[in-house]
């Protein structure tokens, strides 16, 4: 007997009880869906970021106190005691590190207000960098100019400003050489970013870029607290197979200039993409752990209530299974068809699982962070879900499927 | 062909041969013989009634013809296969390939289309999906059903299901059908339209087993074998066999 006949004679079974089947089929979708929604929402984001990050230069790292984004509190507050890095530091990247051709150096400062005649934007953050700065970030200026050495060297008030600020303060009118009030200090506009739509806010479309001397000129070398102003140093190396070997020699010139004894922890972070990727899959998998766990459970859940209805499916139907011996299928040709029949309907199930747990991912992410981010499909995860299906199919149906089998043709006859 | 009973061991143009087939059941504590020594033989192209009260091992004698069963002590051979120490499969592809069954209750799978239903023994038997179709539709056209093949069994009338299950018993040409009780549950005019559609298979050369307790059914066929207690009480052939009167819609002819 051919698969496909005994894969039709299934779907009939199944088609024959369509309210039962259903019903039967709800938790494999809930436990499917459950798995794949929180996979496809994890994917979406991961896709998004992997897609801003590669944006940020697969050539560009980064030197900091702090470490970035997706740290532990634990690891933020070991960087507390860590010096602040500083523009000397940088200077020392850009005169020994032969791998890199562009160093920047940012301070940030925010929450503070800008304002054009009655216009204002409440918070707002300002960066005091350097010419390499749209480089590095890779967010040029769109109009105007970017700031300039010169502009760096005399401490000139400049500022490029962002796509939203200038929507915001200058609706109408073009904001080159305008003057705009940052925490009601006079600066000239130069120049105007690019929009950066980002999935995760829209913080850089609404902040100024001013050089780092004036910046420091106006806020100091330390944070109204007191602390030390700690510099973002960006380090772009000279191609995208160099960016490994300017890490490591980034890493050991501040090493070095700070005096870190050999077999010590970096005291300041070093990330680049790559690394932040690394790190939310790290946060990420215990999500994934968890979701799969959860979905595990549910599948098991169900394959006992498949294995129950099989059971009571092969009583229904002894007569039938009389019948069918009694025409000549074999033992085995009755295991297959019972056994296909549980592992197609666990794969029905599983299908509309999967479809289900695509949308809801998708929508949960769209809804609960951000709608620019691009939904995404995991199709690895599509054949996850089918083929545990699959296999809870086989251990579940495979009892019920020894039992129909081995029925005596004469009792399953008369059976009524 | 004429077939003296009491000749054994076999004919030449024997179908199948049982010899001294005992079959006991073990009720608790107690030993059923529901056979106690049966030997038979049964020829190519005869038209043998079993006859007996219930009880009297007819049902069991059936089952063991049918290879649904098999003999406690004793030898059975089918088509020249001995089927007394078969497996389970084995016997399965000797159902499948050398026995065509018409039971009481039709028996045929509700969900699935005439079409299907009359496939099914081709199906199991490996036959490719084109032959299969067109064997099927060949022997639903011999018994005058070709215009219902996509009808559940539950769009049928009695007769008409009992006429699928003849197609399904001979749509793999096998060599005995082994009716049982195939009119049982008809009305006596259906019933001989029914019987009207073995005998015709009879003349075209199939041998078929009649199992039944009524006389008038009985008497179709050329040989009848009464059973009593578990053994064979009178084995003749019948004299004058009733022909069924001819109903004007049967088409069986090869």
């Amino acid at each position: 007997m051919k698969q496909l006949d005994t894969f039709v004679m299934s779907l009939q079974a199944i088609r024959g009880n369509k309210l039962r089947s259903s019903l039967t089929l709800f938790g494999i979708v809930l436990g499917v869906a459950s798995i794949i929604a929180v996979m496809t929402a994890i994917t979406v984001i991961q896709n998004t970021m992997e897609q801003e990050m590669s944006i940020l230069g697969a050539q560009t790292f980064q030197v900091q106190k702090w470490p970035n984004g997706f740290s532990s509190g634990e690891e933020r507050r070991k960087a507390m005691r860590w010096p602040a890095v500083t523009i000397a530091e940088a200077d020392e990247i850009r005169k020994r590190v032969q791998s890199v051709d562009i160093v920047g150096a940012e301070l940030w400062q925010f929450g503070l207000k800008l304002e054009y005649r009655d216009k204002e934007i409440e918070t707002a953050s300002i960066v005091g960098g350097t010419p390499e700065y749209p480089q590095n970030n890779v967010h040029f200026v769109a109009d105007g100019r970017n700031i300039t050495q010169m502009d760096v060297r005399a401490g000139r008030k400049v500022a490029v400003i962002g796509y939203g600020v200038a929507n915001t303060l200058y609706p109408f009118i073009d904001p080159i050489g305008r003057e705009i009030r940052i925490d009601g200090r006079k600066y000239e506009v130069i120049g105007v970013f690019d929009e950066k739509k980002s999935a995760f806010g829209s913080q850089y479309d609404n902040y100024v870029l001013v050089p780092i001397s004036a910046f420091v000129n106006t806020y100091g070398l330390s944070n109204e607290d007191g602390w030390p102003r700690s510099v973002n140093i960006t380090v772009h190396a000279r191609t995208p197979e160099l960016v490994d070997d300017a890490i490591t020699e980034t890493r050991q010139v501040i090493r070095r200039a700070r005096g870190v004894p050999p077999g010590d922890d970096d005291n300041f972070t070093i990330f680049n993409s790559e690394s932040s990727i690394e790190q939310f899959n790290m946060i990420t998998r215990g999500i994934k752990i968890g979701a799969f766990v959860i979905g595990t459970i549910a599948l098991l859940v169900a394959g006992i209530g498949i294995m129950n209805i099989m059971l009571v499916s092969v009583t229904e139907r002894t007569r039938e299974i009389g019948i069918r011996k009694s025409l000549g299928a074999r033992p085995k040709d009755i295991l297959r068809q019972f056994l296909l029949e549980a592992i197609v309907l666990c794969n029905i199930g599983g299908l509309i699982g999967v479809l289900l747990g695509f949308v809801a991912g998708n929508t949960l992410v769209q809804l609960g962070m951000s709608s620019s981010f691009e939904s995404a499909v995991p199709v690895e995860w599509a054949v996850i879900g089918l083929v545990f299906c699959t296999v809870i199919g086989v251990l579940f149906g495979m009892l019920p499927a020894i039992r129909a089998s081995r029925l005596n043709p004469i009792d399953a006859l008369s059976y009524e | 062909m004429p077939v003296a009973p009491k000749v054994l061991p076999e004919l030449e143009s024997a179908v199948l041969v049982l010899r001294d087939v005992v079959k006991t059941y073990v009720m608790g504590s107690e030993e059923v013989h529901a056979l106690s020594g049966v030997s038979v033989s049964i020829g190519k192209n005869e038209y043998v009634a079993i006859m007996g009260p219930s009880g009297s091992g007819k049902s069991t004698l059936m089952n063991i013809i049918g290879c649904l069963d098999v003999p406690t002590s004793g030898s059975y051979s089918l088509g020249g296969e001995m089927v007394a120490d078969k497996s389970e499969t084995e016997l399965a592809d000797i159902r499948n390939r050398l026995i065509g069954f018409v039971f009481q209750t039709f028996n045929l799978i509700p969900r699935a289309d005439v079409l299907h239903n009359v496939e099914l023994p081709l199906i199991y038997g490996g036959v490719n999906k084109a032959k299969r179709i067109a064997l099927a539709k060949e022997a639903l056209d011999r018994v005058g059903l070709s215009d219902r093949l996509t009808h559940k069994p539950n769009e049928l009338s009695g007769g008409q299901r009992q006429r699928v299950a003849i197609a399904r018993a001979l749509v793999f040409d096998p060599s005995i059908i082994l009716a049982d009780e195939p009119t049982g549950n008809l009305d006596s005019r259906t019933g001989e339209e029914i019987m009207q559609m073995l005998d015709d298979l009879h003349a075209n050369g199939q041998t078929i087993i009649l199992v039944t307790h009524e006389d008038n059914i009985a008497a179709h066929a050329s040989r009848a074998i009464v059973l009593r207690d578990g053994r064979i009480e009178s084995d003749a052939q019948v004299e004058n066999p009733v022909r069924a009167a001819r109903a004007e819609h049967t088409v069986l002819a090869h």
